[in-house]
């Protein structure tokens, strides 16, 4: 697709967890729990307050729609901070400079003075209701004339653990929340520039790893839609296909809204009507299980309801999650029935109850009241006129699922989420500071100068200079361990043995040097680095491993140990001729017991058979 | 630095002089909120000391403003309109630690004046700071027959959790219902379910931020208010609305005090305390000072000051009996304060020395029970 064309624009939003002592408001660490070690739990409701220019922000009287009971997992690792029980700490200066550190890496310029707002959350996943966000520094350079637009750092929510529940061990770690400017035109862009800024991130040393720890939020639109957030992308691989997937998703509302004009469709002229008496003896579970059911006829709109506009996605799921802030399940429309336990019959018993006709569409709810009933037939005619209006693309925070489609989450919010954080004072950025800001040297320089200094290939050297076990390698080189042995084992021996289920925490600094330095000295083997690992992994120190292997053999021993060998073996190699050096291999290096280079052994044994089959 | 809002909502502090200011806002007008209250339920009066129930920072000023009538509380709490309906007596904008005892007394005259009115039920909302003194003094200078409650939030009324809308919420169901007394309504645990009814005179602060802070000293709570079902239960002995008889004794001496002993306290302290015409000392233990304080105590004594024991434990009572410091401080004139609770002990001191001119009778009295505020059995554990 000719995504110029489109007009797309997209900007970035990534959120990166650092790695510091303390959390950002109070001095709980910022370790995160297993569900099962919480040792106790509270309950909270949340209601939107004014912002201080006296309105209720949007997006938080979206949430307010329907009453909703939170339940916090408290920690032994959490305070009365975390339970909004007690005011914040000041900001965590070790935080600060990690940001201050980013902004520089990006060549921006620092508030003179930094105030912590409240940003307006009311789904529960802050107990304050608010999350605390400072605005850090702004105007950054990207690759290719990006921009970013500024840095903030922010303390994370809690941890969602099902439904109303959440867990309040990841509430409060610092993170920074890095916004570019709509400066992207093509899904790839997108990705991309979201992997530089991950690099950049992870060149400070001071950021967490592993899944969940950094996420990426992007904002989406095209020609005639509207702008569009999309929450959590946690793997940076789905980037490009959530983008995709938006573009397709706006171009198809925009071409549902042309065909429901063409049609003379409408929404909303008909007001709801409570059906519940027509479904008294359905065989629907959903249905029979509602107190009450209400219906509502959207005229013009068969088909279009039940079209699909991104996969797996269709404006009747659009419908279906406006309906959702009341309260209720979701929706029954008639693009897709008789299904769900609701028959032929009752469908059309409906929609000559609605006075439907061929070209409308009947939209049923289920809800535990009529409150929530009508509430959320409400909540589908809303959504049904924006179908139809100038903006057929409501400007709105959306969440991704798991394949890269999204779903409605709440509109867009406005400035009026924002709020002083009283509690918490400001701090001065002054020349002071901000001049002793140290960059680190970015890790896609630091691989470059890898690749050259030591050989390495340069994949490997990006993965190595974003390792763990940077200091390690260091240490090695520093050891005289060649370059590449030491990068092998820190990159690929030691993800194959993960993978093998191999617990490689296990295995210290100081045996990983002990085995390199058996192998370059002739002690071991290459061959025998994954054995050795395992043994230590198993408990054995690197003194025992090492002990246990063969004594060394010299060359001349080795050659008289394969010949015996092939001697014992004669009929085999005569049967396998020269495939015979895979399996003699193997016998070969079990009686030296990995006390030799399997390269020469392998060497060896080649001359020997070839000596041994060649016809004297 | 001044403070600028981007717009995208963020503050951020820049020095003086790098900006200019090119156009004065367009002064915002408060909105006025128009509600209609149903005329089938109960009246209530909302006396206000401190704006905790609906307030707000003003940008313009950059303090926290209260909002306060019926419609802008209403308008923030829409749960309040469906337990009564309100009217709104604006007495004092300030923080409780700025409370005195003659605000007290206007309190106790205003509340007084709403029951007289017609109210079948008064909130207060006060600061969490000086609330139970406040509840206190107004538990002994009102005989009130219709609950008095007092209500106010430890988490800012500006944030989504705050606890404000639901004390205020169990405060008018503690105000409509049978209870007959001056009470405290706040949280009873960290959990949005339960605030607890606490009797004026028995209620202590007993942390500093947290939502259930208040506690009942010596005694249970005197009632709960479930949430959001909204339903009352009381305890058997909380009074019963229309036990007592409306009536108002609202003087009060204060020239009182209340000290707390501490290890090493220099004698020459209580050199300040000459001429107070009451003292309230929160002893160690069973009621103690050290020795050396007992001489200059006697002397206040001798020169008229009242001297009234109570503990610093604040669970337990004084018995000055047991040592021989006890004994002294007996000796010396010292009046045991019973369980009484020290800021109760000392509201008390100043109404009884305001309406009992007899020295000898009004020490009788500061061993009486007169509002609850003296147990004649230590009933209730830790």
């Amino acid at each position: 697709m000719d995504y110029k064309a489109t007009g797309l624009v997209a900007g970035i939003e990534i959120h990166q967890q650092l790695d510091t002592g303390e959390k950002l408001f109070c001095h709980c660490p910022t370790t995160l729990r297993e569900i099962a070690e919480h040792n106790g739990e509270f309950c909270r409701y949340l209601r939107a307050t004014v912002s201080e220019m006296g309105e209720i922000d949007r997006a938080a009287q979206e949430e307010m729609k329907h009453d909703r009971m939170f339940r916090y997992y408290t920690y032994d690792t959490t305070c009365l901070v975390e339970n909004d029980e007690e005011p914040p700490a000041p900001v965590n200066d070790e935080a600060l400079s990690v940001c201050l550190m980013i902004a520089k890496m990006f060549a921006m310029t620092p508030v003179p003075q930094v105030h912590t707002m409240r940003k307006l959350v009311i789904d529960g996943s802050n107990t304050s209701g608010f999350q605390r966000t400072a605005l850090i520094a702004f105007n950054g350079a990207l690759p290719d004339g990006g921009l970013i637009e500024t840095i903030c750092l922010e303390e994370e929510a809690a941890q969602r653990v099902k439904d109303e529940v959440f867990s309040l061990d990841r509430l409060g770690i610092p993170l920074v929340e890095i916004t570019t400017s709509p400066c992207m035109h093509t899904p790839e862009d997108v990705q991309k520039m979201a992997e530089h800024i991950g690099m950049v991130l992870r060149s400070t040393g001071k950021v967490k790893r592993g899944l969940g720890t950094i996420r990426q939020d992007v904002n989406i639109s095209i020609a005639q839609g509207a702008r569009v957030e999309i929450k959590g992308v946690q793997e940076l691989d789905l980037i490009a296909e959530v983008v995709r997937r938006e573009v397709q998703r706006q171009q198809s509302l925009l071409a549902i809204r042309d065909e429901l004009r063409k049609r003379g469709a409408s929404a909303g002229a008909v007001a709801g009507a409570d059906v519940t008496e027509l479904f008294k003896e359905t065989k629907s579970a959903v249905l029979k299980k509602a107190k009450n059911i209400h219906a509502v006829v959207l005229k013009g709109f068969a088909g279009l309801v039940g079209r699909e506009i991104q996969p797996e996605r269709r404006l009747g799921s659009e419908m279906s999650d406006y309906a959702r802030k009341c309260g209720v399940g979701g929706i029954f429309h008639t693009d897709e029935l008789p299904a769900y336990g609701v028959t032929a019959g009752e469908v059309a018993l409906l929609r000559t109850h609605m006075h439907a006709g061929e070209q409308d569409c009947v939209i049923l709810v289920a809800g535990a009241n009529g409150k929530q009933a009508s509430c959320a037939i409400n909540q589908v005619i809303t959504r049904a006129k924006l179908a139809l209006s100038d903006k057929p693309v409501p400007e709105e925070t959306r969440k991704m699922l798991e394949s890269g489609s999204t779903a409605y989450m709440r509109p867009l919010p406005g400035a009026a989420r924002m709020y002083p954080e009283t509690d918490v004072l400001p701090v001065l950025i002054d020349d002071a500071r901000w001049n002793a800001v140290v960059i680190p040297e970015l890790l896609s320089e630091k691989a470059q100068r890898f690749a050259q200094e030591y050989g390495i290939d340069k994949n490997y050297a990006l993965q190595l200079a974003s390792s763990e076990k940077l200091p390690l390698f260091y240490q090695a080189v520093t050891e005289g361990i060649k370059p590449k042995l030491a990068a092998f084992s820190i990159l690929s021996t030691s993800t194959e043995l993960r993978r093998e289920g191999v617990d490689m925490q296990k295995i210290p600094d100081q045996a990983y040097l002990d085995v390199w330095h058996a192998v370059d000295s002739g002690k071991a083997a290459r061959e025998a680095i994954p054995d050795l690992f395992r043994s230590i992994a198993a408990g054995s120190t690197s003194a025992e491993v090492l002990a246990k292997l063969a004594p060394a053999v010299s060359r001349e021993e080795l050659e008289n140990i394969v010949r015996n060998i092939i001697a014992e073996r004669r009929d085999f190699i005569a049967q396998k001729g020269k495939a015979a050096l895979g399996p003699l291999m193997g016998v070969v290096m079990a009686e030296v017991r990995g006390s030799v280079d399997g390269k020469v052994v392998s060497e060896i044994l080649k001359k020997e058979i070839d000596a041994a089959t060649t016809p004297k | 630095m001044t403070v600028i809002k981007l717009s995208s909502g963020y503050n951020i502090g820049v020095p003086p002089g790098s900006c200019t200011l090119t156009e004065h806002p367009v002064p915002v007008n408060n909105v006025q909120h128009e509600v209609v209250q149903n005329r089938d339920l109960p009246t209530l009066a909302i006396v206000s000391t401190g704006g905790t129930i609906a307030s707000r920072i003003d940008y313009r000023t950059g303090s926290v403003t209260s909002q306060f009538n019926a419609g802008d509380i209403l308008t923030a709490i829409p749960e309040l309109a469906e337990v009564a309906r309100y009217r709104t007596i604006p007495l004092a904008t300030i923080l409780s630690e700025n409370m005195t005892p003659s605000i007290w007394q206007e309190l106790a005259r205003a509340v007084h004046a709403e029951i007289k009115n017609g109210a079948q039920g008064i909130i207060v909302t006060h600061g969490t700071d000086t609330m139970a003194f406040s509840a206190a003094a107004l538990s002994f200078m009102l005989d009130t027959p219709v609950p008095v409650v007092f209500v106010g939030s430890q988490r800012s009324a500006d944030r989504p959790s705050s606890d404000n809308a639901m004390n205020a919420v169990c405060a008018a169901a503690a105000a409509t219902s049978e209870l007959g007394e001056v009470v405290v309504v706040m949280h009873a645990t960290t959990n949005d379910d339960t605030c607890s009814i606490h009797r004026g005179t028995r209620v202590r602060k007993m942390h500093s931020s947290r939502r259930d802070a208040f506690r009942s000293l010596g005694i249970a709570p005197i009632g709960e208010v479930e949430y959001p079902s909204r339903n009352v239960s009381l305890a058997k002995d909380a009074v019963r609305r229309g036990k007592r008889t409306l009536a108002i004794r609202d003087k009060l001496d204060p020239h009182c005090a209340l000290i707390q002993f501490y290890p090493g306290m220099s004698p020459d302290l209580l050199k300040a305390y000459e001429g107070y015409h009451g003292l309230v000392i929160a002893g160690t233990g069973l009621g103690h000072t050290s020795t050396a304080l007992i001489p200059p105590l006697k002397r206040l004594i001798q020169s008229g000051t009242l001297v009234v024991m109570t503990t610093q434990c604040m669970n337990g009572r004084v018995c000055d009996r047991v040592y021989d410091t006890g004994r002294d401080l007996l000796d010396a004139g010292v009046i045991e304060g019973g369980d009484m609770l020290p800021e109760a002990a000392l509201v008390k001191l100043m109404w009884v020395l305001a309406n009992e001119p007899d020295k000898t009778r009004a020490g009788a009295m500061m061993q009486e029970d007169l509002k609850g505020e003296c147990m004649r059995r230590s009933a209730h554990g830790l």
